[in-house]
């Protein structure tokens, strides 16, 4: 038990799924891959499924579209998975809110498919990729006290 | 029997390890190529190791058996040509006729569990992943037999992969003409069946996300994982054996030669993965069949030609 958390901690793969974003988080998500920050250090990989995944980068406002589809790829994610609720639309509508388009939060329609699920907050407006490394360092911290 | 077990077991873990090891230095090498740092030496282990703790899920369109069973016999027939690759190599007079068609029946059945899974899967994504993972086979096979087939007309024509080391101690396969060309081909031929990059539109990331892998993970999805990593390192020993010589051990430098050879063509399978584009698949097909079988041809021609007047440089 003890090797399969330690495993996970230093393997997390990362996929990214946008609920609405505006493209400058995603950027910036895509920065952490760059030689600047080479987030492959830690043994995080992008991957292009959901089924590989152990973490899920969410960005954007969550819209009504968006909201069954964010909740079925979370049902898709193997478990156990963290969710990193990335920027200030993804943490909590940002200057969106109340507008006529808009779902839940992005916490919210987590917990309404898994009331226990993981999630993390990155606020910005878009995040500098030292915060996103910064909240996967503390998932992977959190993660140990499973 | 006995001897047999802890040779069979021994190979099979000795090529996971080697796998996991080279896939190490493929990630390793490709951040260095990118100005990165990469990922620390245990890398690869460790993912496999997360993904066998991982919940494996079904999706609800799957057909259970294949999909589950698919990984499974990749892996078991992997370890296999293993098993027999190994043997051939360390013990060359103790192996049995026709193995060499063996290991390439068996090395085949990785790319066709992938394509079983694929489609028992019932994803559309793996759908398209398996029709072309199924034409880049098509493409491939054809000019890799071929290429074989030279190494076997300049051996003498036996089929034992003992018999094509031992032919060889004097002089490899590669040092003639016909030789080099088998080899360069046999090396793009190596590349596809790895599905490295110029030839990983089975699995594009981008475009069809992870197309045959889209709906494995868990424990399957580290058993594909590991099944290729084993092919990484097999594949590159088999072009070792029956195109350079395999363990010379005449000489002490035998096996510094063999080692030698052996991380050259795995480097070179990175170095080409790092510095090409991903082809579609009607230019790979037509970089296989109009480009490379034309080549593996004139190889052969030449071999047979080379016999029959006596020139071994031929």
């Amino acid at each position: 038990m003890a090797l399969k958390m330690w495993a996970l901690r230093k393997s997390l793969w990362v996929y990214h799924v946008n609920t609405g974003a505006c493209n400058n988080c995603d950027i910036e998500v895509l920065e952490l891959l760059t030689p600047r920050y080479d987030i492959e250090r830690f043994g995080m990989l992008l991957v292009g499924s959901p089924r590989h995944a152990d973490v899920l980068a969410v960005t954007g406002v969550c819209t009504r579209q968006a909201m069954p589809r964010l909740q079925e790829v979370y049902m898709q994610t193997a478990k156990p998975c963290v969710v990193l609720a990335i920027g200030a639309c993804a943490n909590a509508q940002g200057i969106f809110t109340e507008a006529y388009h808009m779902g839940t939060t992005v916490d919210e329609t987590i917990r309404a498919v898994d009331p226990g699920a993981i999630i993390m907050y990155v606020p910005g407006c878009p995040p500098k990729p030292e915060a996103m490394i910064d909240a996967s360092v503390k998932a992977m911290g959190l993660l140990k006290t499973l | 029997m006995a001897t047999s077990i802890v040779i069979f077991l021994v190979a099979a873990a000795g090529t996971m390890a080697l796998g996991l090891a080279f896939k190490w230095v493929d990630r390793k090498v490709t951040a260095m190529v990118q100005w990165r740092v990469g990922p620390p030496w245990y890398q690869p282990l460790v993912d496999i190791i997360k993904l066998s703790g991982k919940e494996n899920m079904m999706p609800a369109t799957a057909r259970g058996t294949g999909f589950l069973l698919a990984p499974v016999i990749a892996v078991a027939a992997t370890a296999v040509a293993a098993a027999i690759l190994w043997h051939g190599l360390i013990r060359p007079g103790e192996t049995f006729v026709g193995d060499l068609i063996v290991v390439i029946y068996l090395l085949m059945i990785p790319a066709l569990m992938t394509m079983l899974g694929a489609a028992a899967s019932g994803n559309p994504h793996a759908a398209v992943g398996a029709a072309r993972e199924m034409k880049l086979l098509l493409s491939y096979e054809l000019p890799l037999l071929l290429v074989i087939l030279v190494a076997v007309a300049k051996t003498g024509w036996g089929l034992r992969l003992g018999g094509i080391v031992t032919a060889q101690a004097q002089a490899p396969v590669v040092w003639s003409i016909s030789g080099v060309i088998a080899l360069v081909v046999g090396i793009v031929c190596v590349q596809a069946k790895l599905g490295l990059v110029p030839f990983d539109l089975a699995e594009a990331e981008c475009e069809i996300m992870s197309g045959v892998y889209v709906e494995y993970s868990g424990p399957s999805l580290a058993m594909f994982l590991v099944a290729r990593a084993m092919m990484l390192a097999l594949l590159p020993l088999l072009l070792v054996i029956v195109f350079w010589g395999g363990l010379y051990t005449g000489a002490w430098w035998g096996y510094v030669s063999f080692v030698g050879k052996y991380v050259l063509l795995v480097a070179l399978a990175t170095l080409i993965r790092n510095t090409n584009p991903r082809l579609r698949i009607d230019q790979t097909l037509r970089l296989f069949w109009f480009g490379l079988t034309p080549a593996a041809i004139v190889a052969v021609i030449l071999a047979l030609a080379g016999i029959s007047r006596g020139l071994t440089w031929l």
